[in-house]
């Protein structure tokens, strides 16, 4: 751990790699952007449209969940639950984010523009609060301007295109699957997984489009309220050990 | 203004407005066990109930496509083999079109 002058090798070495791993994040985000913009197009959406979504919301899966939920039809104004719903993750991220990069005042308006599944992912798993504020960044812009970039790219190419001609319609549920596995290891998570699939089957055809979704956030506040099996603390056995 | 121009402004501010507020809110409340549960389940079960209404449903009712679906299976044979998420999108995208193209 290295904490003193500004460019001990340790300290170059650990930011190359910081920044390597960033811009790999930034191809993938590219390649996910040009999907997104050409999912967009071919859902009814304009360049400008796709360009204020990406730059403004910034967080892949609400994006990709407000056009779909725009494709499914009905009013566009059902689309934004799911939107706000899959963004909610964002800020439990406050929680880690805020004790690495202490924001104060307005930096914080500036700081939370950032704060996305990568961005935390790649700060968390530095050694030094200062690693910690580098990765944030370093991963932070290299990944908004992969993701602009890309989503102009996608939109521009994906217009007058059929979208199910090149697969993209397998994309989004695809994406959400990936998205998805990784996050299985959780508690409970099975169980949600499969009641939120059949809750949201369950209402397709008797709700309107977009609610069947927002439902399925009943299924996790339930998931979360449940009791727990209780597990043995390390602290419960100190306590239970003391007493003897 | 359209609707759906006013859609996404309220919603992209609203998801900005979610980050903002985790930045601001008290760490003693996101602290609490159960927030942190239903925070962890929340985008689990949206992605799951996403992912039964784009492969089953279209415009309030049943509807189901082979092809989307061949792609979405390859998907998760890609995942299950550990491939990232830029392979697994390719591979879905390639085999939906091949499906479709074939028949």
């Amino acid at each position: 751990v290295s904490t003193d002058g500004s460019d001990s090798p340790d300290r170059v070495a650990g930011r190359r790699e910081v920044t390597r791993a960033a811009i790999g994040i930034g191809l993938y985000a590219g390649a996910f952007g040009v999907t997104f913009g050409a999912i967009s197009v071919g859902s009814g959406l304009g360049l400008a449209q796709v360009v204020l979504l990406s730059t403004v919301m910034f967080t892949g899966a609400s994006q990709f969940a407000l056009v779909g939920a725009i494709a499914a039809g009905g009013s566009p104004f059902a689309a934004i639950p799911a939107a706000l719903l899959l963004g909610v993750r964002n800020a439990f991220y406050g929680a880690p984010i805020a004790r690495i990069l202490r924001p104060r005042g307005l930096r914080r308006v500036w700081e939370a523009h950032f704060v996305i599944d990568e961005t935390t992912a790649m700060a968390v798993a530095q050694p030094t609060a200062a690693a910690s504020r580098y990765a944030f960044w370093a991963t932070g812009s290299i990944l908004f301007a992969c993701w602009v970039a890309g989503s102009v790219a996608g939109a521009l190419i994906g217009r007058g295109i059929n979208p199910s001609a090149l697969g993209l319609d397998a994309a989004a549920p695809a994406i959400f699957l990936a998205l998805l596995v990784p996050q299985m290891k959780r508690s409970g998570a099975p169980g949600v997984a499969i009641a939120a699939a059949v809750l949201a089957l369950a209402l397709i055809p008797v709700a309107q489009p977009g609610v069947p979704v927002i439902a399925a956030a009943a299924v996790a506040i339930a998931g979360g309220l449940m009791p727990r099996p209780p597990t043995v603390r390390p602290d419960a056995v100190t306590v239970a050990s003391e007493r003897r | 203004m359209t609707a759906r121009w006013i859609a996404i402004l309220i919603a992209s501010v609203g998801c900005y407005g979610l980050k903002l507020a985790g930045l601001c809110l008290p760490e003693s409340v996101l602290r609490h066990a159960s927030v942190q549960r239903i925070a962890g389940l929340l985008p689990l079960a949206m992605l799951s109930a996403l992912i039964a209404v784009d492969l089953f449903g279209a415009n309030g009712r049943y509807s189901f496509d082979w092809h989307a679906l061949a792609g979405v299976a390859a998907a998760s044979v890609a995942l299950r083999l550990r491939q990232g998420l830029l392979v697994v999108f390719l591979v879905a995208i390639t085999v939906s079109a091949a499906s479709r193209l074939a028949g």
